[in-house]
């Protein structure tokens, strides 16, 4: 079963799942050696103060302990950051949130470090904080970064399109809402963990992260030293989903193994050391109104965004952006008036989380659909039927989609869908003290990095001595499955099976820089220089293959699983005899590809194109909840689900509806569970038994299907997926809620407090229509 | 102190402190990484491990818990002949992602398949509630063992 070649659009196991299965896989946590050493941080745990004085003697005499090191210790820029390099690897003058590590210690073995930390004492004195988005931008505000001249502001952008809020004179209805969204955790399993040593003059990291060649200049930068003389490798990560886009734990390995020379340096967070230090989705505000015609026609939408995006950047400008560019929805909205802006403060760090930005804004614009729709007597489905994006339409953010832009069909398939068929009827059968409803979504996502920075892959694959295709992965696999539908793609082009395939996973001294594994951009822009590669390889490997079996051309010759075949003479050569005779220069392929950007230009802010809009690929997707809600209890049960995708053409659907289904789950964990609680920078949810997500018991079997499109520009016609099938939970969720019960719930998620307070206070404000 | 007990079919006697972990005697002292940690407090489950057939949580169980017993880690599942049948459908049915609570699920879904042949979708996700898993929503999973306890004939042949 191994030899059959790998097809696109055939579901194929995936390559990593037996060693994954077995427990033979190594992660970046399961390095153990005897002379390994364990690194660990002393972290602030107050949310803002100044540094008097870092006390390390106590720490420096214990037996076992090898160094204490504090921002003194580090030589480079001590600071790190992939658009504003604003975040220290050990806090030099001030702390900004709880999570700051103030030094790092490297011991013997986890107990004499645990020992060593905990000795350590720290002179701070505190300051105000700031805790609030809005209230950060007050005069006079406590400022996180005194040296920012525009004060507690990381990020203000604005897109304008047609009349902007004057197209609201000329609404028929006009609906309003604020929504607050909560700050979500990653909870991937593996903690953030690596190990490194310093040997040979070079400094090798092996990390959990989904951006390794990122990761090599920003830690050698900061930490000071020669970024040619940095390996990072990459494994597969035990989770990600964007929390690991970026330094965690890398720069403080560089710096442990720098100063101990010679020895394995292991650092491994615990699970509350996780959540206190990570970044996590923003939590966010989001004003919206939108005004439409009589008949449901949008005519007018304007939005004001405020994300919480901690004390760094960490990618929250882009985040923010992203956010903003996709607040409107995959509607046609003539005038628009979107802004929104990213704000400092002492909370927890906000960051990159599947989505980046466009679950916050699409559960509000979801929400508001809905709510017009309420207003106008409308059907949810029919709103959205009427005001969908087609190709040819400028979104709302003023871009013109010249791909596939499939809302339309996704919608229409639910429709069709029997869930939604027999919805009323289901309703209809409630059980006592239970209501239930039916709620829709739409969503869309952006593809790639946008305009300005390179959203580029190189992809490499090598005929190896033995015959054996081997893809040099550039982009992290985080869990997502990317590394085996390479491998499905090389096998579609070269004919081969997964017995004929070798993996080399992302290792800056072996694989070629391909960026991040995020963005909805992993498949597609590697697979793009993929199939590049693989066909000059198979080009090359028929020519060659044509002159030695003294065939009259390449056209003569296929390759099959392990052979290249003369197809009229039936004779065959083995691809290990064939590797024998080339050169080494002509075993390997190498071939870059850059994703193109939307030629319109939405803003003549240069930084908000520097921090990515416009895109020009888009994912779409309709989804549907049905929800049971406990009148007694105010608990919401989620009895099915339906997901519509439009992410072109599958490549292997087992692949897709893993992706698919666990972006619902995640989603339906920030709709209904999920809430990072903090009090004044303090986080009160500091683990998975107070930080609740979701088990198996609190989801429900979901359905999937694909509008499979063909994207022009995709690898097979595909568009990411990654991220879409987080989007639409939310809303879908409060939608269906609010079809249960009559009333809306504006802060997440949406818990059983919440809802049952709501239920109470139903003859007044809360109410709808 | 020395400790006996039967490791994946091998009895074995090992010097450790009775109060090390058994999550760091299999993972550091034994090389086992095949046991994952994730918590360290008992909330997520991907340190499971199987003593006397029930699934147990490594990482909340001290060293000496282990004397006389039989335990079972996920490298002890696949034997010389290949993957353990109930592996064959986690890879079937797509119920690997990331991977890292895979080995815990496998052994809690072999506990339960042990005390129950036939599992219905919902005894299943009430057996494999203690175990999170953040990639898959938990359909695949269930699929997996669900198929492998209907097809259990067909897989023992």
């Amino acid at each position: 079963m191994k030899d059959t070649p790998l097809e696109i659009g055939r579901a194929a196991p995936r390559f990593d799942a037996y060693a994954k299965l077995t427990g033979k896989e190594k992660y970046a946590s399961d390095f153990y050696a005897p002379d390994m050493l364990w690194a660990g941080v002393k972290r602030a745990g107050v949310p803002h103060a100044r540094i008097r004085w870092i006390k390390t003697d106590d720490a420096i005499r214990i037996p076992g302990v090898l160094s204490v090191l504090t921002s003194k210790d580090v030589r480079g820029t001590n600071r790190q950051g992939v658009v504003r390099k604003d975040q220290p690897v050990l806090a030099d003058d001030k702390v900004r949130h709880c999570g700051d590590p103030l030094a790092l210690v490297v011991a013997e073995d986890r107990e004499t470090l645990a020992k060593a930390l905990a000795s350590i004492s720290l002179d701070i004195e505190p300051l105000p904080g700031v805790f609030d988005p809005e209230n950060a931008m007050a005069q006079g505000a406590p400022l996180v970064h005194e040296e920012n001249p525009e004060g507690n502001l990381l990020l203000k952008g604005s897109l304008e399109a047609g009349m902007g809020e004057k197209g609201f004179e000329e609404c028929d209805e006009t609906v309003e809402a604020l929504f607050r969204l909560p700050s979500q955790e990653h909870a991937y399993l593996e903690t953030e963990a690596g190990w490194a040593i310093f040997k040979d003059d070079i400094l090798e990291i092996t990390a959990s992260t989904q951006s390794p060649f990122r990761d090599r200049y920003e830690a050698a930068e900061a930490i000071g030293f020669d970024m040619h003389k940095v390996r990072i490798i990459a494994p597969y990560c035990g989770g990600a989903f964007g929390g690991k886009d970026g330094i965690t734990v890398q720069s403080l390995l560089g710096l442990a193994a720098l100063n101990n020379p010679g020895r394995p340096v292991k650092m491994w967070w615990a699970r509350e050391e996780s959540i206190l230090a990570s970044a996590k989705r923003h939590p966010a505000r989001l004003y919206y109104k939108l005004g439409a015609k009589k008949d449901g026609i949008f005519h007018a939408l304007s939005v004001r965004i405020y994300f919480d995006t901690g004390p760094y950047d960490n990618l929250g400008g882009a985040v923010t952006a992203l956010g903003l560019e996709h607040s409107g929805g995959p509607y046609r909205i003539p005038n628009t008036s979107l802004k929104a802006w990213a704000v400092f403060t002492n909370n927890p760090i906000g960051g990159p989380f599947r989505g980046f930005g466009v679950p916050q804004v699409t559960a509000a614009m979801e929400q508001t659909v809905d709510m017009m729709a309420k207003s106008l007597g409308i059907s949810p489905l029919d709103i959205r039927v009427k005001n969908a994006l087609r190709r040819g339409d400028r979104n709302p953010a003023g871009t013109t989609l010249t791909g596939s832009t499939g809302i339309g069909e996704c919608l229409r398939k639910i429709s069709a869908s029997r869930l939604w068929q027999e919805s009323e009827t289901w309703k209809k059968a409630s059980p006592p003290f239970k209501k239930r409803g039916a709620g829709l979504a739409s969503a869309m996502q952006g593809m790639g990095y946008g305009p300005l920075i390179p959203d580029t892959a190189n992809a490499k694959i090598e005929l190896t001595q033995e015959g054996l295709f081997r893809v040099f992965c550039g982009v992290v696999d985080m869990g997502q499955g990317n590394a085996s539908t390479y491998l499905q793609i090389a096998g579609e082009i070269l004919n081969q099976g997964l017995s004929g395939m070798e993996l080399v996973l992302p290792d800056t001294a072996r694989t070629l820089p391909s960026g991040s594994s995020s963005a909805s951009r992993t498949t597609f822009t590697y697979g793009n220089a993929l199939i590049t590669a693989s066909k000059t390889m198979k080009k090359r490997l028929l020519e060659r293959a044509s002159d030695l079996l003294m065939a009259k051309g390449p056209e003569e010759m296929t390759l099959v699983p392990g052979r290249v075949r003369h197809i009229p003479s039936g004779k065959e050569m083995p691809l290990s005899a064939l590797a024998g005779i080339l050169s080494d220069a002509e075993r390997t392929s190498v071939a870059r590809y850059r994703t193109p950007s939307a030629k319109d230009s939405p803003t003549r802010d240069p930084n908000l194109s520097l921090h990515g809009i416009p895109h020009i690929v888009f994912s779409y997707a309709a989804h549907a909840a049905f929800v049971e809600v406990d009148t007694l209890t105010g608990l919401t049960e989620v009895k099915g689900f339906l997901a519509v995708t439009d992410c072109g053409r599958v490549l292997n659907p087992q692949i897709f509806e893993q992706q698919i289904q666990g972006g619902i789950a995640q989603g339906l964990g920030y709709a209904l569970c999920e809430e990072l609680k903090t009090d004044r920078g303090v986080i009160r949810t500091p683990d998975l038994g107070t930080y609740i997500i979701p088990t198996s018991i609190d989801l429900p079997d979901m359905e999937s299907a694909a509008v499979e499109l063909h994207e022009e520009m995709g690898p097979f016609g595909l568009k990411g997926a990654g991220e879409i099938a987080m989007n639409g939970p939310f809303a879908a969720v409060a939608n269906a809620i609010a079809d249960a019960c009559g009333i809306r719930i504006f802060e997440g998620p949406m818990t059983p407090e919440r809802v049952l307070g709501a239920l109470e206070k139903k003859p007044s404000c809360q109410e709808e229509g | 102190m020395k400790i006996r007990f039967c490791l994946n079919g091998k009895n074995l006697e090992i010097e450790t402190r009775p109060d090390r972990r058994v999550v760091d005697l299999m993972r550091e002292d034994l090389g086992l990484t095949g046991t994952k940690e994730s918590c360290g407090s008992g909330e997520c489950g991907s340190c499971t491990i199987l003593v006397d057939g029930q699934a147990r949580l490594s990482c909340i169980m001290l060293a000496a818990q282990l004397e006389g017993r039989s335990v079972t880690t996920i490298e002890g599942i696949s034997g010389e002949e290949g993957l353990h049948p109930l592996q064959e459908a986690f890879i079937a049915h797509g119920a690997v992602q990331c991977g890292y609570c895979t080995p815990g699920m496998v052994l809690t879904s072999l506990a339960l398949l042990g005390r129950k042949p036939c599992p219905t979708r919902k005894e299943i996700r009430e057996a494999i509630s203690g175990n999170l898993c953040r990639c898959t929503g938990y359909q695949k999973i269930v699929d997996a063992v669900k198929t492998f306890a209907s097809e259990r004939k067909v897989y023992q042949r």
